[in-house]
């Protein structure tokens, strides 16, 4: 192979390496590790790669292998255009090499079985092994250059030679499959494995092997230099050049043959088992496991987890994580860091306390833009005080300087100064041991616990020998071994006591004699200390004694003790020596097995651990010696304690001394003095960092004491933080120099002037100074040895005496804050905790509530936060303070309290203001309640008291009728229980009250509005579109409007030609004849041209009037007008309050009047006539229709035909029927009585009527019941949403009830049937006038919308008052005891809305019955109100109207055909025979005739008063004679219920008043209230006549039926005189 | 007497509706109104004002400027009630179609001096989702109402929002449980509140101004 040819190759493999690089750059590292060991094959590749490729393959053991002809097959087919995988291997592999290989194998086999244990051993992490494997490598590859191999590597050469072009074009195709195979290389890996093994050498190599080691030896250097990772390719190149030059020529040829061969060669196909894959992948990856680790693994070795909890401290909330998920992390840092630095004490990771905030909040709403803006603007701000702006303010409202602290200095003395001399440090210790002294013999501790030992053994002594053995002998044995070791204890303590003390006073008797040896050294004297021993004797002979006694005492009990004590050994040792013996035992027994077992394997020894320790065999313990102890304890005896032949020796410190003069001092010393002298001191008092003062200056004594003795008064407004002194000390006249600061506590609340004691408090100061004089300095090292040995430094030190109090003011009081301010910090915490309990702080908190509180919510004692609040508990319950022994409601409730309630109560404003917020009708509209009570009248309040007092009291006045007030009364009651029932739901908004929004477009929506896209702008038959609702809450007065528009009349009366009165009397009465309009056809045509002028018969128009508003149209003509006018009412809501809850109880009523305007000529002069028209205008009431409000609220608009409500009697007025004119619609005409107007009534805008409440009421209804009702509805609601279908309803008692149970028959006033005895039909149709009689009075109203009761009959009878339900079912009962088939009929009518009727069957044809009205209908009538049929209900059955019509004309009545009605009650649900709810029978009272009488005398009396007030401007004239025609007439009307009376009526009244000009007509009504009747006059407008000569007529006529049902009639009439 | 114990105290505010952040629209106007309690009454000034439409600034800021004054003063004799403003926001959607933009309201500063209130605004949340989802957030390019038959037929494609019937229940609570909103844009408001008469009737609103009258002032004190 010539060397071009190489350099290609060369060249080829760098290629094909970098090719390889870039691909398999982005696989992980393993990858890289992997691949690494081929890198460094170039140089020394050669041996390596042979190695290699069998181990793999050996390790492999592919099929190939053992089949070497597959080999060549392989081959050529490897060479083919199919490309398989190639296997360079076997083309090297010839025959020949199959036995070596085999040979090979066997080796590596146990190679690396061997280095694998030794792997194991040796290295248990995987990581130095990585490093390690390279320099391994190069040791192994030299072994490989072994000479076996040299035959077959040159065949190999010839044979790679030959193809070697060709695999040169191979590779570079094999490039690219490569990285299709990402995990490819498992050769490499298996190589990489084998070359991280250690191998046993080949026996073959072993005489070369320190020759290749040598030179492995020099080549690593190279390798290792190279190992540093090359980053540039040319550097590679280099290195191999070198190599090139290095290395033998034959070497290197056939290593750069085999190298070539390495990365050119063809390789077979890249299989790898499954069971390979998993094992890598299970030594590649790491799958955490998901286990609970167990804690020893956390820890290091031996170690006990510590819960840092359990020992008290805090550890913080940790953060939640799911535990599977801690688990995952565990294992995951155990593996990845086994130093275990995650894991805390505790063995759980590491873990910060939870950062998560527990309440979200919102971020400010600061923009950006305006920062930048905030910058420019100048802000005025006030200058605030400080006092505001502390925190510790005690109260920005008290006047300052209640609070004062008085603080009294009272002097300094110095402990140390620098200008002390060494005396002077002498005395001072001196001093101090002397004080030390004294404080010790007060105390005289050793003497108590001397007297505490006597006493102890005197119990023992007793205990042992008792004299009375009434207890058992355990428990004396266990005291008295409490005793024993309480003495032990006692003992020693005792022994250091005395021992203190005796050093002590050696001590001080030590120092003494320094100073006196101090003073003889430099004969003078400092100070006047002086120190007097007096010695005490004592009786020898008794301390001897006791001395004795007392050490003897001490020995027997050491002698005791130990004796125990030895026994104790004693114990152990003979467990520990017969477990010692068991153990040798067995130990020879163990050895003896393994000398056996080492014969029969020698190399097991050394792995054998020896885990038994050789135990010692124990001693036996020594007795202890009385001796020994005896020498011991008297030792110490004479240690501690004075001997009892020593005095006892008391020092006396004095100051008794003189000080040596000036004069006969040393300069040095007298320097000093002049020293001190020159130096004062003086003191600052810094009251929260602040000087608040500071004491006079004083000079320094020669004792270094300095006496200040004043008294700081500080009056402060802040809470005190701190308090403290600053000793100044001046030299001359230099500045002053601050010594030190002291710190003064600030004093308890409790600590008052005069009580306070004189504190010290020390104080020190750590300057430096050296004089130049006898004083020993600041700081300064300095001995009192001549050599200057046993040096010391002292500083700068003292103590000030002082005390701090609060001051007590001059009436006694102490100036302290309140208490509640002082502990501030307490407080914020507290309150952070529980509010509640915070606001009793101030000691009226219930502690005990606290303290268990505290425990219940387990407080965390460790958590910082609560560290206020559990000192707090601590203290209350340790009973420190005062713990109430009971709970207060409301503690605070008398601080709060402002002002008393009576005075609160007195006060009108707030009264007012109370009154509003309750919303008391007449309060809740009150505007600018007035500041001040003065302001408010009395009178506010006077309506107010009047109605509340009248609530009790029986009205009479306004009702008149005594029953009638009890009942409304009753009902008002009843009202108010109902609301209350029901308060809590007042409140109910719906989405749409708040929120306008356009219909949610579905499909079917945009399909309708894309086909609306091609409708016609201005459709044929325009519909009308829904308005906007409004609610009810946000309008005001003027707000509402109600739209009347009154469109067409029919069949309007007509007048009567006037002129021909008198003339044509006969022919009025022929016409009265005819009046009715069943005999239409008598009517000639001609009667039109009776008239005269060409006159119209009528010209009608309509007035509407609402709530006091009058509006009316214009003026049309002819009995058939249509005036197609819009009316607009304003709408006022009571109170101004427009709540839907208010709206709803509006009792107004429309009244829709339908007057005559006539013309009369008042020309007085008939010459006039040709210049003037002297006309007046009259009118003539004709008929009404009224509309309730709560029906337009309700119903939102009401659109359709009425009747006009016509009095039965309207004189000069006929029903005059033109045939031409009614031709059009004679065949409808001619079905019906009466005259029609057609009216469309709205309320603008549209308002939302409140709903009433769907809720569960309770039942007594069965269960099953209930839910079969429930099905049925659902079902009905399903098929026909529209109809009604009614169930259940509530009863006036709240409680749901199955609606049959309210039909049962009941019995009609006997009165009534006794009218007509033998005429049924006479007698239903009275019965039902008898009901409509009774006042209607809607539930909306009365109950406020809230829901629809139904009161039973004999409920409704009683309070007179009730709605359509109540109406029908009494008359749909009365007609079931009459015999009759009768249902109550729920449906639709106009104007009423949902409505109930009754329906009957009469003679083959159904009848419908308006129970309020008392008419009935036929079922074809068109004029019927009742549009259309929701359900019927039977006594027994509820059915259900199915059909597909739901008007009555088009619907069959017939209920037994389950097609058309839906029944509740089949065969799958029996009737279960409900009873009912009604009463047996209904007892009716006869009427009072009396009460009646006088009822209806009072009546025309208001009413003419009413009149009389209506005309405030004219003459009200009463014609009497008139009148009592009037009443005498009304009774027939009432009999024949306005029916067939008008023409002997009026042939009366003309023949009576022919002189007059008569307009009037009776009224009919049921009574229930005056107002009504008044209305209904009022509404005629016959007080409106201004004729000056008019009189008017007025009666009135009560009938009463049974049971106080009242019928009233009143004639009301004008009068005008013709002339 | 008069001027020693007044009856009533006034509350004057005057102002503007300075600019607003909206930063998906453009072209809005603002109306605002007060709410204010039973006890009030305004004396002088106008109650409500629509403003004039604004078009976003050219810089950075896009700052929706109106600089509208306000001006009004409110006579009272009882804190209760304090006068709040309500602001809404119209502007145009990109049918052209005028929609609410935003509902806010804030008490009107309690103490004197100046203040610079900075609201967010809110809009109901409609109740259907398909009328979210077709709710156009995206930033509209100013283009004219759409042209055609598109724009005349209403709910095509609804432009609509959901609207309060009446902007002044957001200065109540009342029936707001109802509703749900979606927070969208602010506006900043400029005070300058003076008031007449507080502390002589006993409401202390300012800051620490102790000069003048020490402290309350009693009625009960005062001989008739």
């Amino acid at each position: 192979m010539n060397p071009r040819e190489e350099k290609v190759k060369i060249i080829t493999e760098e290629f094909i390496e970098n090719d390889e690089d870039a691909d398999m750059g982005r696989q992980n590292k393993n990858s890289k590790v992997r691949r690494q060991p081929r890198k460094k094959q170039p140089p020394t590749a050669v041996p390596k790669e042979m190695v290699s490729e069998k181990s793999h393959r050996g390790n492999r053991q592919e099929p190939v292998q053992e089949e070497p002809k597959t080999h060549l097959l392989s081959m050529t087919v490897r060479r083919g255009p199919r490309s398989l995988p190639p296997i360079p291997s076997t083309s090297r592999t010839g025959f020949a090499e199959f036995s070596m290989r085999g040979r090979m194998r066997e080796k590596l086999q146990a190679a690396r079985s061997k280095a694998e244990s030794a792997l194991l051993q040796e290295i248990p992490t995987p990581r130095p092994r990585r490093l390690r494997s390279p320099s391994k490598k190069e040791l192994e590859t030299e072994f490989g250059t072994e000479p076996g191999k040299e035959v077959e590597r040159t065949q190999q050469e010839v044979d790679s030679q030959s193809y070697s072009r060709v695999k040169f074009r191979d590779s570079a195709r094999k490039i690219k499959p490569k990285p299709q195979v990402p995990p490819g290389f498992p050769s490499a890996e298996e190589a990489y494995n084998f070359f991280t093994f250690n191998f046993d050498p080949e026996p073959e190599g072993s005489e070369e092997k320190p020759k290749a080691r040598h030179r492995a030896g020099t080549n690593q250097e190279e390798e290792e230099g190279e190992e540093e990772p090359p980053a540039q390719g040319g550097g590679k190149e280099m290195d191999e050049e070198e190599l090139l030059n290095g290395d033998d020529a034959e070497d290197f040829l056939l290593g750069l043959d085999h190298m070539a061969d390495d990365f050119v060669s063809v390789r077979p196909a890249d299989y790898e088992s499954i069971h390979d894959r998993l094992q890598m992948e299970r030594e590649m990856l790491f799958i955490p496991s998901r286990q609970t680790v167990p804690t020893y693994k956390k820890l290091p070795e031996n170690v006990q987890p510590r819960f840092l909890e359990d020992e008290g401290l805090y550890t913080g909330v940790r953060p939640e994580v799911a535990r599977t998920n801690q688990n995952i992390m565990e294992n995951r840092l155990l593996m990845q860091d086994p130093e275990r630095r995650w894991f805390g004490d505790d063995g759980r990771i590491l873990a910060l306390p939870n950062p998560i905030k527990p309440f979200p909040s919102r971020p400010p709403v600061l923009t950006q833009e305006q920062s930048s803006k905030a910058e420019l603007e100048t802000l005025y701000k006030k200058a605030v005080k400080y006092v505001h702006s502390s925190q510790h303010v005690i109260r920005s409202g008290d006047p300052p300087g209640n609070f004062q602290l008085d603080i009294d200095i009272s002097g300094l003395i110095f402990t140390h100064h620098p200008c002390f001399s060494r005396e002077h440090v002498l005395a001072a210790k001196l001093a101090q041991l002397y004080d030390q002294y004294l404080a010790r013999h007060q105390r005289n501790k050793a003497k108590f616990l001397t007297d505490k030992l006597q006493a102890l053994r005197n119990a023992v002594q007793t205990g042992l020998y008792p004299e009375k053995p009434h207890q058992s002998l355990d428990t004396i044995q266990k005291t008295i071994n409490e005793y024993k070791s309480e003495i032990r204890q006692t003992r020693k303590f005792r022994d250091a006591e005395q021992e203190k003390d005796r050093t002590l006073l050696k001590t001080i008797i030590k120092v003494w004699k320094e100073m006196k040896s101090l003073r003889e050294f430099q004969r003078f004297t400092n100070t006047p200390l002086k120190l007097v021993l007096r010695k005490e004797k004592a009786d020898q002979k008794a301390d001897e004694e006791a001395y004795e006694a007392e050490i003897q005492a001490e020995i027997s009990e050491l002698l005791e003790e130990h004796t125990e004590e030895y026994a104790q050994k004693m114990e152990e040792y003979r467990t520990s020596l017969h477990q010692w013996k068991a153990w040798r035992k067995a130990q020879r027994a163990k050895k003896k097995k393994r000398k056996q077992a080492a014969e029969e394997h020698p190399d097991d020894e050394i792995a054998e651990p020896y885990p038994e320790e050789d135990l010692v065999k124990p001693s036996p313990p020594e007795p202890t010696d009385r001796a020994v102890i005896e020498q011991e304890v008297r030792k110490r005896a004479a240690q501690s304690r004075r001997r009892p032949w020593e005095p006892t020796l008391v020092p006396e410190l004095s100051l008794a001394g003189s000080v040596t003069p000036n004069d006969q001092c040393p300069r040095a010393e007298v320097s000093r003095r002049e020293d001190v002298k020159k130096r004062s001191v003086y003191l600052k008092v810094l009251f929260n960092n602040k000087e608040v003062s500071r004491t006079v200056s004083r000079p320094l004594g020669a004792d270094f004491r300095v006496h200040f003795g004043q008294i700081f008064n500080l009056q402060i407004v802040n809470w005190p933080e701190s308090l403290t002194l600053q000793v100044y000390e001046t030299i001359g006249h230099s500045s002053p120099t601050l010594l030190a600061e002291v710190f003064l506590p600030i004093p308890e609340t409790t600590v008052v002037t005069g009580r306070a004691p004189t504190e010290e408090v020390e104080f020190s100061s750590n300057q430096h100074v050296t004089l130049d004089h006898e004083g020993v300095g600041s700081g300064v090292p300095f001995s009192f040895e001549a050599d200057g040995s046993n040096q010391l430094t002292l500083m700068t030190s003292g103590k000030v005496s002082h005390s701090v109090a609060w001051a007590i003011g001059e009436n006694g009081i102490p100036l302290i804050p309140p208490l509640s301010q002082q502990n501030i910090g307490f407080w914020s915490a507290l309150k952070k905790a529980d509010a509640i309990s915070s606001i009793g702080t101030s000691g009226l908190t219930d502690m005990k509530k606290l303290a268990k509180w505290a425990a219940e919510s387990k407080l965390d004692p460790n958590d910082p936060n609560n560290a206020p609040l559990m000192q707090l508990i601590s203290v209350a319950t340790s009973g420190e303070s005062y713990v109430p022994d009971f709970f207060r409601l409301e503690q605070l409730q008398q601080e709060f309290n402002f002002v008393s309630d009576q005075e609160l109560n007195r006060s009108k404003r707030f009264r007012l203001l109370h009154l509003r917020s309750q919303e008391v009708p007449e309060f809740r509209n009150y505007k600018q309640v007035p500041v001040y009570d003065r302001e408010i009248m009395e009178k506010v309040f006077q309506d107010y008291e009047k109605r509340l007092r009248d609530r009790n009291v029986i009205e009479t006045k306004e009702h008149i009728d005594t029953h009638r007030a009890i009942v409304a009364k009753y009902l008002q009651q009843v009202r108010e229980s109902v609301i209350n029932r029901f308060l809590i739901a007042k409140q109910y908004f719906l989405l749409a009250d708040m929120i306008v929004e356009e219909e949610v477009p579905n499909i079917s929506i945009l399909g309708l509005s894309l086909f609306k896209l091609a409708e016609q702008k201005r459709p044929l038959r325009p519909r009308r579109k829904g308005r906007k609702k409004v609610t009810a809450q946000n309008l005001s007065d003027g707000d509402i409007k109600l739209l009347v528009n009154i469109v067409r009349a029919y069949d309007i009366p007509v007048r009567k030609p006037a002129v021909s009165k008198f003339q044509q009397p006969s022919r009025s009465s022929r016409m009265f004849s005819e009046k009715h309009a069943a005999s239409p056809s008598t009517y000639s045509p001609t009667h039109n041209t009776d008239y005269p002028l060409g006159q119209v018969l009528v010209r009608p128009f309509v007035e509407v009037s609402f709530q006091r508003t009058v509006c009316h149209t214009t003026t049309a003509e002819g009995p058939n007008p249509s005036w197609n006018e819009e009316l607009e009412l304003p709408f006022r809501a009571p109170n101004g309050d427009y709540s839907t809850a208010s709206l709803q109880s509006v009792k107004d009523v429309v009244f829709i009047n339908i007057f005559d305007e006539v013309l009369h000529d008042v020309l007085e002069d008939d010459r006039e006539r040709g210049s003037g028209i002297h006309t007046r205008i009259e009118r003539h009431w004709l008929g009404c229709v009224k509309i309730p409000f709560s029906t337009i609220y309700f119903q939102a608009r009401i659109d359709g035909t009425f009747k006009i409500d016509i009095p039965p009697v309207l004189l000069g007025y006929s029903k005059e029927r033109n045939m031409i004119l009614e031709r059009g619609f004679d065949s409808v005409g001619s079905l019906s009585e009466g005259s029609y107007i057609t009216l469309f009534i709205t309320i603008e805008p549209q308002l939302v009527p409140g709903e009433s409440i769907r809720e569960k009421f309770e039942s007594q209804e069965d269960e099953k019941l209930l839910q079969a009702t429930e099905k049925f509805q659902a079902e009905c609601a399903l098929k026909f949403p529209n109809r009604q279908c009614l169930t259940t309803v509530i009863d006036i008692s709240g409680t749901t009830v199955f609606i049959t149970r309210y039909l049962k028959p009941l019995n009609p006033p006997q009165e009534l049937l006794n009218v007509y005895p033998n005429n049924l039909q006479a007698t239903a149709e009275l019965v039902a006038r008898y009901v409509s009689l009774i006042p209607f009075l809607p539930d909306t109203v009365s109950f406020g919308g809230i829901c629809d009761l139904w009161s039973t009959s004999d409920q409704f009878l009683d309070l007179l008052a009730g709605d359509e339900e109540e109406h029908a079912v009494l008359l749909c009962n009365y007609f079931l005891s009459l015999g009759k088939k009768a249902w109550l009929l729920m449906g639709n009518a106009i104007p009423e809305g949902p409505t109930a009727y009754v329906l009957t069957w009469e003679h083959g044809r159904y009848l419908i019955w308006n129970p309020c009205s008392g008419h009935s209908y036929g079922q074809f009538d068109i004029f019927c109100p009742l549009k259309n049929v929701g359900c019927l209900i039977g006594p027994d059955n509820i059915w259900f109207n199915i059909q597909r019509y739901d008007s009555p004309p088009r619907i069959n009545f017939d209920v037994t055909r389950p097609k058309l009605w839906k029944s509740f009650f089949s065969r799958s649900l029996p009737y279960p025979g409900l009873s009912s709810v009604q009463p047996e029978e209904l007892i009716y009272q006869r009427s009072d005739k009396a009460a009646a009488a006088e009822l209806q005398d009072r009546i025309e009396k208001i009413l003419k008063e009413k009149i009389m007030d209506w005309r405030p401007r004219h003459l009200t004239r009463w014609n009497r004679y008139c009148t009592s025609t009037l009443r005498h007439f009304l009774p027939l009307l009432e009999k024949s219920q306005g029916e067939d009376v008008e023409d002997d009526h009026r042939a009366e009244l003309l023949k009576q008043l022919g002189d007059y000009r008569f307009s009037g007509f009776p009224l009919h009504m049921p009574y229930s209230e005056v107002k009504p009747l008044i209305d209904a006059v009022y509404g005629t407008g016959v007080h409106n006549i201004d004729v000056p000569n008019v009189e008017f007529a007025l009666a009135v006529y009560i009938h009463p039926y049974p049971k106080n049902v009242l019928s009233v009639w009143i004639y009301v009439a004008s009068l005008i005189r013709n002339r | 007497m008069a001027t020693a114990s007044p009856s009533v105290f006034l509350l004057m505010v005057n102002g503007q509706v300075e600019s607003a952040q909206f930063p998906e629209y453009d072209d809005l106007y603002c109306k605002y109104c007060f709410v204010y309690g039973q006890d009030w009454d305004p004396t002088a000034g106008l109650e409500e004002g629509i403003s004039q439409i604004t078009s976003k600034s050219q810089d950075v800021r896009q700052a929706l400027v109106w600089n509208f004054p306000i001006d009004v003063t409110f006579k009272s004799t009882n804190p209760y009630g304090w006068p709040q403003i309500v602001l809404s926001v119209y502007g145009p959607d990109v049918f052209g179609n005028d929609v609410v933009r935003g509902y806010g309201a804030v008490h009107v500063p309690f103490s004197p001096g100046r203040h610079k209130r900075t609201i967010p605004m809110f809009v109901p949340e409609s109740t259907s989702k398909l009328q979210k989802f077709t709710r156009p957030t995206l930033r509209q390019p100013r283009a004219p109402p759409w042209p055609g038959p598109l724009c005349s037929s209403p709910s095509w494609f609804m432009g609509r929002r959901p609207e309060y019937t009446d902007p002044k229940v957001v200065a109540q609570g009342e029936g707001r449980e109802v509703t749900r909103v979606r927070s969208q844009g602010f506006v900043t408001l400029l005070f300058n509140v003076v008031t007449k008469d507080m502390r002589k009737l006993g409401y202390d609103t300012g800051p620490s101004d102790t000069q003048g009258v020490s402290g309350p002032n009693p009625p009960q004190r005062f001989p008739q």
